[in-house]
């Protein structure tokens, strides 16, 4: 059985009169301890998609399911990186972790701890938000997100607004996350590299109006290096996915 | 050899350590001097011009004497009974129409139709000058001690009111989706997130209370009393004794800047987390 089941969803938004579909048709499956990342253009829906299986958006059509129950409110089941860390900036770093949860429990305490070293960030847990670069702070929630022991994760171009070096160093570490908590991920990204170099499956989506074009599985092993041949291989795949919509687009706006 | 130069460098480090720590602390007391500067150029100026007779000591009394007065009327324990009772007053008016203020300013913030119930008549009354409502105290509460600590409340009422209500407003609704996905219930939401985001414009309502306190209890004692510091000054004009008016006002002066000083250690220890421009 799946983990996560999407069938037929739909959205509409309504725009001065006019109906707009951003997502149609839109079915999916994730199984347990896969990591999906989600490629589209902007527009495409992706983050809408990502905030609808968070829950976060509940105006749609169709069915999500999360282990075997639907889908209707936000919660921890469903952990949610956003694009930025969106921290309490009066709290410590681990007073952010834990948020609602008591540091003076040992088991909460015990965790957090851990946590602090899987995302490397032993020695800050007294420091403020204000204190940390940007990809320390997304650490952070990552963190968080993890202590409440998700039933997948769901990552929205949560490493977006880093540089380069940082990113690649983000996104290694979050392969090391996924190997040692075996968290289901599903994340979305506008990085075709990044897209390959951590997903066992890649969705390819188009715009206007939000469908998935086509999955691409990618059965590189771990870990994967973006020089390689066939790292390559698979990036001429998703870049000719995107071709195909591009032309899809010119024939539809010319009217043909 | 070796253990001799790694003991030096120690030596070196810390000897370096203590002059950046000392260089700290001469910019740190050259920072609290130079406020200094004004008052003190303002106080020899105005000395040498009474010494020379330029100015009559009824009108403007030289600092030496005005101090000398100070001195007199605590010996005589007159300005302390004075000070208590304003001192009481002030607190005791404060603290009623702050914590109305505090209260109000959370309920209606957290609730719509708290707001759309109470809002518009509090912004109604919030525009009426304090001093206009003075006659109408007296003649509803005479000139005792509860038209003085009703006005006062009226005063500290509003500041808190406006900006503990802007605060909890202010929230950024990014941080209430976070919340959500992290299931926070009401009042982890209220502890954890709105309140530590309101707290920096609570304690400029704070502020703000405190001050408009000291405003309406010289008011208040100015309209009729016979204690407090008010009273004072009052008593003293009326036989052109300046000098006691002046250790009045400089007394309101430095309790004044006394309490707005209270609330900005708080602020600074409270706030410590915030990333603001410092200047």
């Amino acid at each position: 059985m799946s983990l996560l089941e999407i069938t037929q969803l739909n959205k509409f938004f309504e725009k001065e009169k006019e109906e707009m579909v951003v997502l149609k048709d839109i079915s999916l499956h994730v199984k347990q301890g896969e990591f999906i990342t989600i490629i589209g253009p902007s527009g495409c829906g992706k983050s809408t998609l990502l905030k609808a299986i968070a829950g976060l958006d509940t105006e749609y059509s169709g069915e999500i399911k999360l282990d075997g129950k639907k889908v209707i409110s936000a919660g921890i089941n469903q952990g949610f990186i956003f694009q930025e860390p969106r921290l309490f900036p009066w709290l410590t770093v681990e007073k952010n972790i834990a948020g609602n949860l008591s540091l003076k429990r040992m088991e909460v305490k015990k965790s957090v701890n851990k946590l602090m070293k899987l995302v490397r960030l032993e020695g800050f847990e007294k420091a403020y938000p204000k204190e940390l670069s940007g990809g320390m702070a997304q650490r952070v929630a990552i963190a968080r997100a993890l202590l409440r022991k998700p039933k997948v994760l769901l990552l929205d171009e949560p490493f977006g607004a880093l540089d380069a070096f940082t990113r690649s160093h983000m996104q290694e570490a979050l392969l090391d996350i996924w190997k040692e908590e075996k968290t289901s991920m599903i994340f979305v990204t506008h990085d075709i590299d990044e897209a390959i170099y951590l997903g066992n499956k890649v969705i390819i989506m188009s715009a206007r109006p939000g469908t998935v074009q086509n999955v691409i599985s990618i059965d590189l092993p771990f870990p994967r290096r973006k020089s390689s041949r066939a790292f390559q291989e698979f990036r001429q795949l998703v870049l000719a996915e995107f071709e195909k919509v591009d032309e899809l687009e010119l024939v539809n706006s010319a009217g043909i | 050899m070796e253990n001799h130069s790694a003991l030096s460098l120690e030596k070196i480090q810390s000897m370096h350590g203590k002059k950046v720590k000392k260089k700290r602390e001469l910019q740190k007391t050259s920072s609290i001097l130079k406020g200094f500067v004004v008052p003190i150029m303002i106080l020899v100026l105005w000395e040498l011009i009474g010494m020379f007779g330029l100015i009559s000591d009824t009108l403007l009394p030289r600092p030496s004497i005005i101090f000398m007065t100070f001195l007199d009327l605590v010996m005589t324990g007159d300005l302390i009974t004075h000070f208590q009772i304003s001192l009481l007053r002030a607190i005791g008016g404060f603290l009623l129409g702050g914590t109305l203020g505090l209260l109000l300013g959370v309920a209606v913030g957290f609730n719509q139709s708290i707001e759309q119930t109470v809002d518009p008549t509090l912004q109604m009354l919030r525009t009426i000058p304090t001093l206009a409502v003075i006659p109408l105290f007296i003649l509803w509460f005479g000139f005792g001690e509860v038209s003085k600590i009703l006005l006062i409340a009226k005063g500290a009422f509003f500041p808190l009111y406006v900006n503990t209500f802007l605060g909890i407003r202010g929230v950024d609704s990014k941080l209430f989706a976070v919340a959500k996905v992290l299931e926070f219930n009401r009042w982890k939401q209220m502890t954890l997130l709105i309140l530590p985001a309101a707290l920096p414009n609570i304690l400029l309502g704070l502020r703000l209370s405190i001050g408009v306190s000291w405003l309406a209890l010289v008011a208040a004692e100015l309209m009729g009393s016979s204690q407090g510091v008010g009273y004072l000054i009052m008593d003293a004009r009326q036989f052109s004794q300046t000098s006691i008016v002046f250790v009045g006002i400089i007394i309101f002066a430095v309790f004044g800047k006394v309490s707005d000083s209270f609330v900005r250690m708080f602020e600074r220890r409270l706030l410590k987390w915030q990333d603001n421009f410092q200047g």
